[in-house]
C-alpha cells in the first residue's frame, strides 16, 4: 500500500473554530484518517510527525513578526497550502486594526505594552506566501473542507461555488429579507457556502464568506442607503469578519465620503 | 355527472371536503401558506394552512404581506416560490456510481418513492410556466426522467386570479389571468356580500374524481358570469405592461445597446431573478465523491446565467461582465427562447421584478431598449437623426 499523503494543520491569529471543523467531521473523520496521515494537528494530538507535508491547512492571519517568519517555514514544508477561514483568507475580524492605530491600542489595553510584539496590520496568508486554494468562511463549512481535502487527494480542482448567498436562499426556499422586510443584508455581494443560515432565520447576511466573485458593492451600497442606513453604518456592515477582503475594504472605504 | 367541461359551485365551508378528496386520491397537497412574512408554497394539511385573509403588496424590489377583510383563501398574487421547486428541485441526486472492482461501475438511480403531488392554487401564468418547463425537460429528445415522472403524476388545481399585483403583466404575455388550459380543476373564489363560494370547472377525469364527495350544485349562468367578472377585474388591474411587438427582432438588433451597460451598473449578479423565475431552468451538475473516490454521487442544482462560473469554459468565463450576463438572460428569455422552444420564456408573473433586491424591472429595460432603438433606427423613409 502506498504511503498515505501527510496532512498538517497550522494555526496563526484565529479562534480555532475553522480547524475544529475538521474534528467536527464526526461521521467522516475515520475515513479522513484512513485516507490521509494526520501528521501535525496540535488541536487534535500532541504527537507530531515532522514535515514535509503533502497538504497544509492554514488557519489564522499574520499579526506578529514571529508569525510572518513562521508562515515562510510552513510554506517551505508544504507541497500544497490551503488557507481555511476568513482570518487566513482576508485577515479576519482582527483586520479591523488595519483601520486603527495599533500603537494606541497597545498602550490603552496592556499594563506593560513593551512586552507586546505585534504588527500594525492583520493580513491574509496570501499576502506572505503563495497559496494553492483559499477556503472561505467564518467559520468554514465542513462539507466544503472535506471537498477540498478530497480534491487534493485526487488531484482535481475543488468544487466550491463562488456566486452569491442569494442562490442558497432561493435553493432552500428562504424568503428574501431585503425584499420582504427591508432588512440590511450582505447576501447579494457575499459568497455562498454557509447555506444562507442567517436569512433563513430572518436576519440579514453578515458577509462571513467574503465577497462573491462579481460583487457590485457600489450598487449595493446605494441600495443600503435607500433602506435607511447611514454612511457610517454601511461602512460597519462591510467591516466585519472580512473587512480586509479587497472588495469589502474598498466598499467600506467608499461608503463614507472623503472627510466623513 | 361530474364530467370534464362541467362547472359546479360549493360553499367555502366545504373546502375541507375538497382537500379530503385530494388526500383520498393519494395526493400530497402543496399550496400557498404564510411563512416568514410571505406567501410561499408548502404542504397543505388543512384549510388552516392556507393564507386565509391575507394578501400582498408588491412593487419592484419590495413585497409586503397585508390583511384583507373578506377572509379570501386565495386573495393574493404570486410570491417568492414557484412550482418549479417541486418538478425541478433545487438540489436533486441524479444517480450514484460505485466502482464494482472491475473496470466498470455500478449505477444506482435515486429512490422513487414520492407520492404524486396536487398543486393547489396554481395561477394561469404559473400553468403557462409549467408547460414551458415541460417542453424544456420532457419535450426534447432526451426527457429528464425525474421531471417526467413527477409531471406525469401531478394534479393541477388552478385558481383564477381575482386581482393583479403591482408587478403582474400576464395580460401582456397572453398567459392569463383566465385559466383556459392545462388544469384538472379550475377554481374561482366568489366573494360578495353574504356569499363566499367556489366555482369549480372540471378539466379532466382525474379532477372529477377528487370532487366525488364534495357537496356541490351545478353552476348557473350567473355563477359563471360572476367568475368571469372577477377575472376581468384582475385583467384590468395589471401593475405592469410590456409591449411584445417584434421584441425578438428589437432585442437581437440591439446587442450593443448602451442600455446593457446601464442595467449592468445596477445589477448585483445575485441570481435572485432567475431562481425566482418559474421558467428559468439553468442548472449545474456536480460530482460528490467520497474521500476514497470509490463512490460518487451526481447532483444537479439550480444555477444561473448570472453566475460568473456558469459560462466558464477552459481558462475563463464567456460572460465575465455583468452587462453581458443581463443581456444573455433578457435576450434568451424574451427572444431566443422562441427559436429554442417555440414560445417566449416569460409568462408575466413579475417575480423577477419583485424579488430583485434593487428592483430592476425587465418591462422598463425593454422600454429603454425600444427607446434607444427608435433613436438609432430612423423610421422607414425618414431622415437619419
Amino acid at each position: 500500500m502506498a504511503a498515505r499523503p501527510r496532512l498538517a494543520v497550522w494555526k496563526f491569529a484565529s479562534c480555532d473554530g475553522c480547524q475544529l471543523s475538521l474534528l467536527d467531521c464526526e461521521d467522516e473523520l475515520l475515513q479522513v484518517a484512513g485516507e490521509i496521515e494526520i501528521a501535525n494537528f496540535r488541536e487534535a494530538s500532541s504527537a507530531v510527525v515532522d514535515g514535509p507535508y503533502d497538504l497544509s491547512l492554514v488557519e489564522g492571519s499574520v499579526t506578529t513578526p514571529e508569525d510572518a517568519r513562521r508562515i515562510q517555514e510552513v510554506r517551505a514544508q508544504s507541497r500544497r497550502l490551503v488557507t481555511i477561514g476568513a482570518c487566513a483568507t482576508a485577515g479576519g475580524i482582527q483586520a479591523l486594526r488595519n483601520f486603527g492605530d495599533v500603537e494606541e491600542f497597545r498602550r490603552a489595553v496592556y499594563a506593560r505594552p513593551e512586552f507586546i510584539a505585534t504588527l500594525a496590520t492583520s493580513t491574509a496568508i496570501r499576502d506572505h506566501v503563495p497559496v494553492d486554494f483559499e477556503l472561505r468562511g467564518c467559520p468554514i463549512n465542513k462539507a466544503q473542507l472535506l471537498e477540498v481535502i478530497s480534491a487534493y487527494l485526487h488531484h482535481r480542482r475543488p468544487t466550491v461555488p463562488t456566486g452569491s448567498v442569494c442562490a442558497e436562499c432561493k435553493r432552500r426556499g428562504a424568503v428574501c429579507v431585503v425584499v420582504a422586510h427591508g432588512a440590511p443584508c450582505l447576501g447579494p455581494v457575499t459568497q455562498s457556502g454557509c447555506g444562507a443560515i442567517c436569512p433563513a432565520y430572518r436576519r440579514g447576511c453578515y458577509g462571513c464568506y467574503g465577497p462573491q466573485d462579481t460583487p457590485n458593492t457600489a450598487a449595493w451600497t446605494a441600495h443600503l442607503e435607500t433602506l435607511g442606513l447611514a454612511p457610517d453604518a454601511i461602512r460597519r456592515v462591510y467591516r466585519t469578519f472580512n473587512a480586509g477582503a479587497p472588495a469589502f475594504r474598498a466598499a467600506g472605504d467608499a461608503a463614507v465620503p472623503e472627510g466623513g | 355527472m361530474i364530467e370534464p367541461g362541467s362547472s359546479w359551485v360549493f360553499p367555502r365551508a366545504e373546502f375541507p371536503s375538497l382537500l379530503a378528496g385530494l388526500e383520498r386520491a393519494g395526493y400530497r397537497v402543496v399550496g400557498p401558506t404564510v411563512r416568514d412574512g410571505a406567501i410561499v408554497y408548502g404542504t397543505i394539511r388543512s384549510v388552516g394552512d392556507l393564507p386565509e385573509g391575507w394578501t400582498d403588496r408588491q412593487e419592484a424590489g419590495t413585497y409586503r404581506l397585508a390583511k384583507r377583510d373578506d377572509g379570501a383563501l386565495f386573495g393574493y398574487n404570486v410570491g417568492p416560490h414557484s412550482w418549479k421547486k417541486y418538478l425541478f428541485p433545487p438540489r436533486e441526486q441524479l444517480f450514484t456510481l460505485r466502482r464494482d472492482g472491475s473496470a466498470s461501475f455500478e449505477v444506482t438511480p435515486p429512490p422513487d418513492d414520492e407520492p404524486p403531488l396536487a398543486f393547489l392554487g396554481i395561477r394561469a401564468c404559473e400553468i403557462a410556466a409549467m408547460r414551458i418547463q415541460d417542453r424544456v425537460f420532457v419535450g426534447g429528445g432526451t426527457p429528464d426522467a425525474g421531471y417526467a415522472r413527477r409531471a406525469r403524476s401531478r394534479l393541477v388545481v388552478a385558481v383564477q386570479c381575482g386581482q393583479a399585483g403591482g408587478t403582474c403583466f400576464c395580460v401582456s404575455m397572453g398567459t392569463g389571468p383566465a385559466v383556459r388550459a392545462g388544469y384538472d380543476l379550475s377554481l374561482t373564489e366568489l366573494i360578495e356580500p353574504g356569499r363566499h363560494d367556489f366555482l369549480v370547472q372540471v378539466g379532466t377525469p382525474e379532477g372529477a374524481g377528487v370532487l366525488a364527495d364534495v357537496p356541490m350544485r351545478p353552476a348557473t349562468p350567473a355563477d359563471l358570469s360572476a367568475g368571469e367578472a372577477r377575472v376581468a377585474r384582475a385583467a384590468q388591474s395589471m401593475g405592469r405592461t410590456m409591449d411584445t411587438t417584434g421584441v425578438h427582432e428589437v432585442l437581437l438588433r440591439n446587442l450593443e445597446s448602451p442600455v446593457w451597460e446601464d442595467v449592468g451598473r445596477r445589477c448585483l449578479a445575485c441570481t435572485n431573478c432567475t431562481l425566482a423565475c418559474p421558467t428559468c431552468f439553468c442548472h449545474s451538475t456536480e460530482e460528490v465523491p467520497d474521500l476514497s473516490a470509490e463512490r460518487v454521487e451526481r447532483w444537479r442544482r439550480w444555477d444561473s446565467c448570472f453566475n460568473l462560473s456558469f459560462s466558464e469554459l477552459h481558462n475563463g468565463s464567456v460572460r465575465a461582465t455583468v452587462p453581458a450576463r443581463y443581456r444573455q438572460w433578457l435576450t434568451h428569455k424574451l427572444a431566443t427562447w422562441f427559436d429554442q422552444f417555440g414560445s417566449s420564456g416569460c409568462v408575466g408573473c413579475g417575480r423577477c421584478v419583485t424579488w430583485c433586491p434593487v428592483g430592476i424591472d425587465l418591462t422598463a429595460e425593454v422600454r429603454a431598449i425600444r427607446a434607444a432603438d427608435a433613436r438609432a433606427v430612423p423610421p422607414e423613409g425618414g431622415p437619419a437623426p
